[in-house]
């Protein structure tokens, strides 16, 4: 037993040290306190707020959000709006419904159900508003990005002018925490940007914080209660274990074995 | 099973036993005489079966809600993330319940190779452990392509491509295998009909492989034939069960980890973009249980010859029990065998590094070293071993080293003396 755990062990340090050695020849990112990493890690409800108000009021202008449907900012585990919070949200958009009884297209307020409003009509247009690159969709961006939320939090604040010899073209700009160095995004974000409500003070690296921190939520919406359910989950199986353990060992003690 | 004699107790019983005898299949089940000195490393067998069922279970689930289309499909991914009902566990079970399949079968063949289980007369069971395991790499490869994000698309790309290494033909394969020209909807609702098939495949040939495994029973880490059943042996039911119980639950615990905690640390994050045509990722990877084939692969300059050396690198398993040429099964007893096992699980184990790396520099003369060893490993070290090795005594019976201790041995019959 002992050396069949020794030797299981090794084989998972070694299995998990390229994981390790990959990241570490990356860049630091820049890091700080995510309320819901570890065990009972939850979010923050204010953080999620703050930062659905920064998602809208500054990337939603390029940003689509299509995975995503108004009645989640209301949904338990999310920011956590007030229904009628978020039937008021929805309703300051307009979309496009229909056909109506006449055949006709035509434009309602939004409901609950609708999913979010995109900045532009298709992959073509967004494009061509900006300057050929396609402002990716932020439902799943944290997951996709192989830094995750450290990786967006640092790209936040990693705009700085280039260093000398570096050239950029028109309309791209240098961020020290991006592939490559050069975003054709500019910088999205500048101390009192946004007005927030709950009188926090609205500093870029706050600001990086609290919509990163709403993006980590709309990419795993369910994080809350995967975090609650694992932990019960695990702890019911580590008692399981110990139980089966005795029933084992009771069980092995009318053979001469040891087990 | 046909050493064995059963009658059911009710006349009902009876009845239905002599029209079918599924009692007679529990009642041998139940009994199956079991070496009882097995080590831990013999549990991996029904940790594997729970694999299996978790995979087919969670799957069915999942094709209920997933739509195989190239338009659809990564979009009705994030529908079962977010609004089926617990569709985000049952997903993640999938995805870090293949992980585990692998990690667990990993084991489960290195197991054999240490303690010789392959060998006669156990080669038809090894022989289908090898169908199987190929076709769990099958099974995994097209199940990652389901989802449709950047990975699944592009590794689905390079791993047709390598058909057009074949001289002559190969193009017109690779074209058949797509049903077009490119990767596209028709290559996502093949790959998802046999990602549905081979499972059940799989499961088919998990019974042959028992009912092979209970014609001589178990091998044993003393690696010598035991007489069923007797003082060497426990029934199944209830020695076996429990303990495989036990292992299982241990097993799940670190499954539950990955589910519950870590999710997506075994997948790649470009997997998490839609697949797109026209962007093809920086660094195509496939999933680390595939990566020591991978940089064998990229090892050899000439794409056909790369493709045969990662086939045979499978294929030669198969012909391991006729490769291994010493009569003695258990490591325990081959102080040499024993080494070089571990240089070949270090070989490997470095092989799947530099196959998560950039093939060039470094990196690439490491996996053509390692690539070389693994192959004189099996085709030079193997039989020669075999034949010049000065093995140690064998106990006569299981029982033996287990109650007497090392001075027992002394009076062990000597294998060696009896091979020479």
């Amino acid at each position: 037993m002992k050396n069949f755990l020794r030797i299981l062990s090794l084989i998972i340090v070694f299995l998990a040290t390229p994981l390790s050695c990959h990241a570490a020849e990356k860049i630091e990112y820049l890091k700080t306190d995510w309320s819901f990493k570890g065990l009972f890690g939850k979010f923050d409800r204010g953080a999620l707020q703050r930062g659905y108000q920064v998602y809208t009021e500054v990337c939603a202008s390029c940003h689509s959000m299509k995975y995503l449907s108004y009645r989640n900012l209301a949904e338990k585990g999310g920011p956590e709006f007030t229904e009628q919070q978020a039937k008021a949200i929805a309703a300051s958009f307009d979309v496009t419904d229909g056909p109506n009884s006449d055949g006709e297209m035509f434009t309602r307020p939004g409901k609950l159900s609708d999913k979010f409003v995109m900045p532009y009509e298709n992959v073509k247009a967004a494009q061509a508003a900006n300057g050929g690159a396609y402002p990716p969709d932020m439902s799943v961006l944290v997951k996709a990005r192989g830094g995750g939320v450290d990786y967006i939090y640092s790209l936040l604040q990693g705009y700085e002018d280039p260093p000398a010899g570096i050239s950029l073209d028109e309309g791209v700009h240098y961020n020290k925490y991006m592939y490559g160095n050069k975003i054709k995004m500019s910088n999205p974000l500048s101390d009192g940007l946004v007005e927030y409500s709950d009188g926090t003070n609205a500093t870029v690296e706050q600001m990086s914080k609290d919509v990163t921190t709403f993006l980590m939520w709309t990419a795993e919406p369910h994080l809350e209660t995967r975090h609650q359910m694992g932990f019960k989950a695990i702890l019911y199986l580590i008692i399981l274990t110990i139980l089966v353990y005795f029933s084992m060992k009771r069980i092995w003690s009318r053979v001469e074995t040891e087990v | 099973m046909s050493d064995h004699e059963y009658t059911p107790k009710s006349k009902a019983g009876k009845w239905f036993n002599d029209r079918l005898p599924l009692l007679t299949l529990a009642n041998h089940l139940t009994d199956y005489p079991t070496p009882k000195n097995l080590n831990y490393w013999w549990t991996f067998g029904g940790i594997l079966t729970f694999c299996l069922i978790t995979q087919i279970v969670t799957g069915l689930t999942l094709a209920m809600h997933y739509i195989a289309h190239a338009d659809m499909a990564f979009e009705s991914v994030e529908h079962i993330m977010r609004d089926v009902n617990y569709g985000w566990l049952i997903r993640y079970i999938h995805a870090n319940g293949a992980s585990m399949f692998f990690l667990a079968v990993y084991i489960h063949i290195f197991r054999s190779l240490f303690y010789g289980s392959y060998k006669a007369p156990r080669e038809i069971i090894w022989i289908i452990g090898i169908i199987i395991y190929l076709l769990m790499m099958a099974a995994a490869f097209m199940g990652y392509v389901l989802p449709w994000g950047q990975m699944s698309f592009w590794g689905a790309t390079v791993i047709t491509n390598l058909f057009s290494a074949i001289p002559l033909v190969g193009e017109g394969i690779v074209t058949w295998l797509w049903g077009g020209y490119s990767v596209d909807n028709p290559t996502l609702t093949r790959f998802f009909t046999l990602h549905y098939l081979i499972p059940f495949l799989i499961l088919g040939l998990v019974v042959l492989h028992i009912w092979a495994l209970h014609v001589p029973g178990n091998n044993n880490p003393v690696g010598i034939d035991v007489k069923k059943p007797s003082k060497d042996t426990v029934p199944f039911h209830p020695y076996i069960v429990i303990k495989d119980g036990f292992a299982l639950l241990m097993f799940m615990i670190v499954f539950a980890f990955f589910v519950f905690y870590t999710p997506n640390i075994l997948g790649h994050a470009d997997n998490y973009i839609e697949a797109d045509p026209l962007v093809t990722p920086a660094h195509i990877v496939p999933e680390w249980y595939l990566l020591p084939f991978y940089a064998i692969l990229r090892s050899v300059p000439d794409k056909l010859l790369g493709v045969i050396a990662m086939l045979s690198a499978i294929l030669i398993l198969a012909a391991l029990p006729w490769l291994d040429t010493s009569k003695i099964r258990s490591a325990v007893f081959r102080p040499l065998y024993k080494q070089f096992y571990w240089i070949l699980v270090a070989d490997v184990l470095i092989l799947g590094y530099v196959g998560a790396m950039p093939a060039e520099g470094l990196y690439l003369l490491v996996a053509r070293v390692a690539t070389a060893y693994y192959f004189l490993h099996f085709l030079v070290i193997l039989p020669v071993l075999g034949l010049k090795e000065k093995t140690l005594p064998v106990p006569l019976s299981i029982t033996e080293p287990i109650l007497g201790g090392t001075a027992n041995l002394a009076t062990a019959r000597n294998k060696e003396s009896s091979i020479k």
